[in-house]
């Protein structure tokens, strides 16, 4: 039936068209979401490169390094795991390439005879790997859309106590590197023991070694176990930051193909919408032509039956 | 001679600007800088932060907790919390702090509410020097 084919074709195209205002709706809203958490991740960067000023000048004073979360051991039984993703979906492979990743190190692990614990941020990771009945030791929500500096302080203190209490000798932080707005990587990266502060001194790029000696109040060893939970307190929130562009990134990406998508099914499914009309005008010119021949067959007034049948046709 | 100050918090930049003293107190008490003062490194106890600056004006900065540090001429502050006088909220800060002694009050012993006390008394002492 001619008819039903076009109405069908019509009522997809309707769908299509109001699926591709909801994408499009998403994309725009995730690219200003982008904007918006490159700007905070570049607002909170001076307060980690100062941080790291300070443990140059701590190196430079010569601190020994006597803090539990400077604490590596040579024989590590047990790993802790830091998996950052989203709370929602629809960011294309984000979630999924985090979790895998993240996964893969985890089996590693095990088979190495290791055990391992798991501290969730994002809903994602959390349905991924309860399902999978992975042993969660803390799971938080509701954080990576727009990460606060307090939810880092959040994450960062069970992590810190679970490391502090020798719980887990070493932690292991998985969230999406934001490197540009093309480009995101993810990272799967030694969180703690922090290495030593040499090491992050040296990386800072400053000659500790050249600076004038520092005064400490109340003493280098103070200003130590002041600065070292706040800078594991940055380095996470940092991380969140990037994950939460990232996300944004992206969700963008994701949904501008959808829109795409959407765009070029409209495309075709008019096409075929355009060829279903015309068969159906096409039968019908056939059916009346048919029809006037057929009456034509026993009349004598030709000409009479032709004028009808243009009148019938520009109907 | 000035100092160049920079104020930061871990979610952004709070101040910047070039002062010709600037006091701020550590966990052992109210220390005070001016250009060429040696390096310095110390923990910020919550106080207020009072910046004498270049033009002759003084800045008043509630900070809770944190490090200063000093080294030629430039002065860094790293707050966990800071916030510009003429920023703070009196009316929020007046609500928090009578909450705090009402929790205070029915519990015996709450550091928690100790530190809210401390916190909302800093900023009504920042916004008072207006």
């Amino acid at each position: 039936m001619p008819g039903g084919q076009e109405r069908t074709l019509r009522r997809r195209i309707n769908s299509v068209q109001s699926t591709k205002q909801i994408t499009r709706a998403m994309e725009l809203i995730a690219a200003t979401r982008v904007v918006k958490a490159m700007n905070r991740a570049n607002a909170a960067r001076p307060y980690s490169s100062k941080m790291t000023g300070v443990i140059e000048d701590l190196a430079a004073g010569g601190v020994g390094i006597e803090d539990p979360l400077l604490r590596s051991s040579e024989d590590v039984s047990c790993i802790g795991f830091v998996v950052i993703t989203s709370d929602r979906g629809l960011a294309g492979a984000y979630n999924s390439s985090v979790i895998r990743s993240a996964e893969k190190e985890i089996m590693a692990t095990q088979t190495e005879g290791k055990a391992y614990k798991l501290v969730l941020v994002g809903k994602k990771a959390i349905d991924y790997f309860r399902f999978r009945n992975y042993d969660i030791e803390e799971s938080f929500t509701g954080m990576t859309d727009t990460p606060s500096y307090e939810d880092a302080r959040i994450v960062a203190a069970k992590v810190r106590e679970l490391f502090v209490s020798e719980e887990v000798d070493q932690v292991i932080l998985a969230y999406q590197e934001f490197i540009s707005m093309g480009t995101q990587r993810v990272a799967v990266r030694k969180f703690l023991p922090l290495e030593s502060m040499q090491t992050v001194a040296s990386e800072g790029g400053g000659d500790a070694d050249s600076r004038a000696l520092f005064e400490f109040e109340p003493s280098p060893e103070g200003v130590l176990s002041a600065l070292l939970p706040r800078y594991v307190e940055s380095r996470l929130y940092s991380a969140l930051l990037d994950a939460s562009a990232s996300e944004h990134a992206n969700r963008q990406r994701a949904m501008k193909s959808a829109t795409d998508n959407a765009e070029e099914l409209i495309t075709k499914l008019s096409r075929a919408l355009n060829r279903a009309r015309q068969d159906a005008i096409t039968t019908e010119i056939m059916e009346i032509v048919g029809g006037a021949e057929a009456l034509g067959d026993g009349s004598d007034k030709e000409s009479d039956q032709h004028d009808q049948n243009e009148t019938e046709i520009t109907v | 001679m000035s100092l160049r100050i920079e104020l930061v918090s871990p979610e952004k930049i709070v101040f910047e600007g070039d002062a010709e003293l600037i006091i701020a107190r550590t966990s052992d008490g109210e220390i005070g800088f001016q250009p060429d003062h040696v390096p310095f490194v110390g923990n910020l106890v919550s106080s207020v932060v009072r910046i004498a600056l270049s033009d002759g004006s003084v800045q008043r900065i509630a900070v809770h907790s944190g490090f200063v540090e000093v080294s030629d001429n430039h002065v860094a502050l790293l707050c966990d919390v800071a916030e510009l006088a003429e920023d703070i909220d009196v009316e929020r800060a007046k609500t928090s702090l009578a909450n705090a002694k009402n929790s205070l009050a029915t519990e015996t012993s709450s550091s928690e509410a100790e530190a809210a006390i401390h916190r909302a008394e800093v900023r009504l002492e920042a916004v008072a020097g207006l």
